[in-house]
């Protein structure tokens, strides 16, 4: 299979990016200051990620349709209040499957013709696939390929942007707005996922190289690859679908019952109605089997994604794996997540995940290490 | 200065011969987070796991290029890892064997291998 490119990827090269594959795209890993700094400048400053690899996605009724049908129709879907969701505000969503499991983790909109998602870049297909197949012939489901997504993150971030877009400033998180400007129609929304305040922009590929390029310029930007991305979501204590959260994980083991519309839990007007949402029940009633859980080892050697987690020093058993892990150049040492047995997290809070050596002791974390500061 | 296939150089120093990585295997890497080191005094073969070098990618394990007693580490790698980056041919040194065979020295790739074997 042939790599993908996004509209930066000349522009990344002529930065001096080491390129790497990706989600089925050459993206940029690092940049030449390195994944250490690229983290810290992130939280300390601002951060550039091209993240145009993620689906952009349309929904759009068909024939007689209206949106508000497919709005019904994906509520059947989604754990979400999209009805009541206002024009101007974006959510946080997850596919369930019938298994309470995790299909994928999106960022959804309504606009005015249609429903804006985007999905992760490795699920794409599947996401469109699945969405198409359960909504039927009164919806269409459009991959948007000719749009790029920049998004632009950290303490200055605000500032950078509404330089370029002084529109965008009174903004709060999760607000999106349309925005005419000279690099075509923005859609742009206050979030991201590193836990700093910031923007995603989605804007015509035609004038990414432009728009990057006018950011670069500006003081105290620098473009961030996939590898501090990833270490700046971990610090948050943000999910990434494929190791944290899959079609295994239930959303209350993974603790991302907060994403369920209160709306739809039990008790209220629009309770359930969507795939998995009996198991969730008895999982809130009866309590879980493994949850996903901050760790933080003790020493200084990561522990990293599959490795495994036991309640002994020696011997003893096997209670619980890793699913991310690496160092958190914020924290200044290693930091992790993953699932632990719902028993054992009870009785201790001590555990040791195996090394290269011996096991190594870590303690269980709150999943977030860092303060966020989002503008809410 | 010669050098393995695993990335490694190795450099006389006196009696003793002072191992580290490469500037391609420093930038393959990624930034250095921790270096799990020998200790003074532990014996190797050439080609035993002798350190384990952990970035912010993944764990990767520091073959040992000769046999003998491992004399020096490199104690400033402890508090200041990301000098592996900054500096791998010399600041970022690991460790200083006393050989028990100094001859294993000569069959290792020269300059002229190594850069063939990287480009």
């Amino acid at each position: 299979m042939t790599l993908k490119r996004t509209p930066l990827y000349e522009f990344h090269k002529q930065l001096g990016a080491k390129l790497v594959p990706f989600a089925g795209y050459e993206m940029p890993v690092q940049y030449p200051l390195g994944t250490i700094k690229e983290h810290i400048h992130t939280r300390t400053k601002v951060g550039v990620f091209d993240v145009s690899h993620m689906g952009q996605v349309a929904i759009y009724p068909k024939g007689k349709e209206a949106l508000n049908g497919i709005i019904k129709k994906l509520e059947g879907l989604l754990p979400i209040d999209l009805e009541n969701i206002r024009l101007g505000r974006q959510k946080y969503a997850l596919i369930t499957n019938e298994k309470a499991g995790i299909i994928d983790d999106i960022m959804i909109t309504k606009k005015e013709k249609f429903i804006y998602l985007i999905v992760n870049a490795a699920n794409k297909r599947e996401d469109i696939n699945y969405l198409q197949a359960q909504l039927g012939s009164k919806a269409e489901l459009v991959e948007i390929e000719d749009r790029a997504l920049l998004a632009i993150q950290g303490p200055e971030a605000a500032e950078i942007t509404c330089r370029i877009l002084p529109e965008l400033k009174d903004m709060r998180f999760l607000d999106v707005m349309e925005v005419d400007s000279e690099f075509g129609e923005l859609w742009v929304s206050r979030s991201g996922y590193t836990g700093e305040d910031g923007f995603e922009i989605s804007l015509p590929s035609a004038s990414a190289e432009a728009f990057a390029e006018q950011l670069q310029l500006s003081n105290g930007t620098e473009f961030i690859g996939l590898a501090a991305r990833d270490s700046l979501r971990l610090e948050a204590g943000l999910c990434l679908h494929g190791n944290d959260i899959d079609e295994s994980t239930t959303v209350i083991e993974a603790g991302l019952w907060w994403s369920v519309s209160k709306t739809r839990r039990p008790g209220n007007i629009k309770e359930g109605g969507f795939p998995g949402y009996g198991i969730l029940v008895s999982q809130l009633n009866e309590g879980v089997q493994q949850m996903l859980v901050g760790l933080k080892p003790q020493g200084r050697v990561p522990i990293r994604s599959g490795n495994r987690i036991y309640n002994s020093a020696i011997d003893g058993e096997e209670v619980g794996r890793v699913t991310s892990g690496g160092f958190g150049p914020t924290v200044n040492g290693p930091i992790a997540m993953g699932y632990l047995s719902a028993d054992e997290v009870g009785k201790n809070t001590v555990f040791y995940c195996e090394g290269r050596r011996a096991r190594l002791p870590i303690n269980i974390h709150l999943r977030r290490f860092v303060g966020t500061s989002f503008n809410k | 200065m010669k050098y393995t296939e695993d990335h490694e150089w190795v450099r006389k120093d006196g009696d003793l011969f002072v191992v580290g990585i490469t500037e391609y295997a420093a930038e393959e890497l990624g930034d250095v987070v921790f270096v799990d080191m020998p200790e003074e005094g532990e014996e190797f073969a050439q080609g035993d796991d002798v350190a384990v070098i952990e970035s912010v990618k993944a764990a990767s394990e520091l073959i040992s290029p000769m046999s003998g007693t491992i004399a020096e580490i490199n104690e400033e790698l402890d508090e200041n890892p990301a000098l592996v980056n900054e500096d791998p041919i010399d600041k970022g040194w690991f460790f200083k064997i006393e050989a028990s065979d100094p001859d294993e020295y000569e069959n290792l790739l020269s300059e002229k291998e190594y850069q063939e074997l990287i480009s």
